[in-house]
């Protein structure tokens, strides 16, 4: 059962592209990573699945529901964190939490209060009063106070402290573990890694890659640092080549004998071989075009 | 209603302003009446007799010594200009301020349909306009009490209850209009009311623009006619009724299928 399934999803704004024939799938009860620089599509697509936007083409459901006929009833079971909240001018934090309540039907007095006190959120201070870390705070009790089925997360650390990012991604990780799928959309690679299951990296507006965390993490390609005077123009699939202080780092994607047997007739003087880390592998998505 | 509530929270300063505003230019205009009533007599044969001019205003048809015809006159300058205004603000603000103000994402991100949203926020503002006009009325009628002049109950209703409908008539055309706009939504509104103030002095003025009467919801809320008939330009007000109704269909179709960016 998919919490979230697009058919090649498309939007157009006029001529220029915010997706195009995106094919996702995020299972119930993922912990998703949806990574992407800048323009990407990343909140077209969210904005898409929630009904901000009509798509050009292609379908989607949510939970299992039409994105198009069922708009309200997704909008219901889903709590949705955009990456740059407005409120409403004059309002106290505890007037706007009882409005996102009100607006579901829903009293969440006490999950609210236990969000505010775990986030340090004053709920007396006028929202326009707030600090850009705390309209934040604002807008995570919002997508959270209902205890929706599915948390949609768009940028949601920006503009929060370590701490605060921290205590955060605990709540998450509570949320995910009692059943609740997230989607997190992020441009920060760390985050993704170490909070994620599963993740999907989006360029411009198409789907790249989409896998677990670990075998994204996995691709044949490794980190290798070579310390000492070496030639490796034998070699092939070769990536990200620099010259370090003293020898040479790499990525390498083919068979890890002909490096060894390349590697064994020069003078190294220390070797390294390791997995890449996921900014790497963005790198090399992003960098070589998604060529894998 | 939740929505409905919200509006007329946010907003309730802004009629409270307005309402205070219009209610005592009316009231002071009233209470000033029975020092003018002398000198009125006289001038009012002045203010006949400024050709053209006394014609826009429909002063040529109006006495101005009498409460009622110095009543239509106030009145059709004060509330219908205050009101339009105050309704022309309202409608093509109320579903375009929350794009201005960005603040459409937290609402529609909400379990609540577009239609639901359009259909909140049109009562949220003709309940703001039936309560501004409620409080103009009756403090106007007990002013007259109070400056003790009979009232004439039928002519006073007719024109603030004309003078209701054009405020309906203008939320319905700017309503529609706003629906397409992100920002500078007030300026049109304004611009809206302030041409159509125009356009029915124009139509005073001379038999070759008189057309533009079907333009502007002025013309029926015009003293000098309520005054001389005693009766509402039907025929008018059905026009503009169709406009407004219009302007708040189109604003149906454009807003349930706008994309929000």
């Amino acid at each position: 059962m998919y919490a979230i399934q697009t058919i090649n999803l498309t939007k157009y704004y006029g001529k220029s592209r915010g997706i195009v024939d995106l094919n996702l799938e995020v299972k119930k009860g993922e912990f998703f990573g949806f990574i992407g620089p800048n323009g990407a599509g990343k909140s077209t697509c969210i904005r898409t699945m929630l009904g901000l936007i009509k798509c050009s083409s292609g379908s989607a459901t949510v939970l299992g529901l039409d994105i198009v006929q069922d708009k309200t009833e997704i909008l219901k079971r889903v709590g949705y964190m955009p990456s740059e909240t407005m409120f409403y001018a004059g309002m106290r934090v505890k007037d706007v939490l009882k409005l996102s309540a009100d607006l579901r039907g829903m009293d969440c007095t006490e999950e609210a209060k236990v969000l505010c006190d775990r986030l340090q959120l004053d709920v007396n201070k006028k929202v326009e009063e707030l600090s850009y870390g705390n309209k934040k705070k604002v807008s995570i009790v919002c997508a959270l106070q209902h205890k929706p089925e599915l948390l949609i997360l768009d940028e949601p650390t920006s503009g929060l402290d370590p701490l605060m990012q921290r205590e955060f991604f605990q709540i998450l990780r509570e949320r995910n573990a009692e059943g609740t799928t997230i989607f997190l959309s992020s441009h920060i690679l760390a985050e993704v890694q170490r909070n994620c299951t599963c993740a999907g990296i989006i360029r411009e507006g198409r789907l790249i890659a989409c896998d677990s965390v670990e075998s994204l993490s996995q691709t044949n390609a490794k980190r290798v640092h070579v310390q000492g005077n070496v030639n490796i123009k034998e070699l092939g699939q070769v990536r990200d080549l620099r010259q370090t202080e003293n020898g040479l780092t790499f990525l390498y994607g083919g068979e890890i004998k002909q490096l060894l047997e390349v590697l064994s007739k020069q003078p190294i003087q220390d070797l390294s071989i390791s997995q890449p880390d996921l900014e790497e592998i963005f790198m090399h998505y992003y960098v070589d075009g998604g060529e894998a | 209603m939740i929505l409905l509530k919200h509006e007329l929270r946010q907003n309730r300063i802004s009629l409270l302003i307005w309402t205070g505003a219009i209610t005592f230019m009316l009231a002071i205009c009233i209470f000033i009446y029975p020092e003018m009533k002398g000198e009125m007599e006289s001038i009012s044969d002045v203010f006949a007799d400024m050709g053209s001019f006394s014609a826009a205003f429909g002063m040529d048809q109006l006495n101005f010594g009498t409460l009622l015809g110095y009543y239509s006159i106030e009145c059709g300058n004060t509330l219908g200009l205050g009101g339009a205004f105050f309704a022309a603000l309202c409608g093509a603000g109320v579903l375009a301020k929350e794009e201005k103000d960005r603040t459409v994402e937290f609402l529609l991100s909400h379990p609540i349909s577009r239609a639901k949203v359009v259909t909140q926020k049109l009562l949220a503002v003709f309940a703001q306009i039936l309560i501004l006009n409620v409080v103009v009325y009756t403090v106007s009628i007990l002013s007259m009490v109070a400056v003790g002049e009979t009232i004439p109950w039928k002519e006073v209703n007719l024109l603030h209850i004309a003078n209701f409908l054009l405020q309906i008539e203008i939320t319905g055309i700017c309503f529609g209009i706003s629906a397409f706009l992100k920002r500078g939504s007030l300026g049109i509104g304004l611009g809206i009311a302030v041409m159509m103030y125009f356009l029915n002095l124009i139509s005073n003025l001379t038999e070759s623009a008189e057309f533009l009467k079907h333009f502007t919801p002025f013309a029926y809320t015009d003293g000098a006619s309520i005054v001389a008939n005693v009766e509402l330009d039907v025929k008018l007000i059905a026009i503009g009724m169709v406009y407004a109704v219009a302007g708040i269909g189109i604003a149906y179709w454009k807003y349930t299928k706008k994309d929000i960016v």
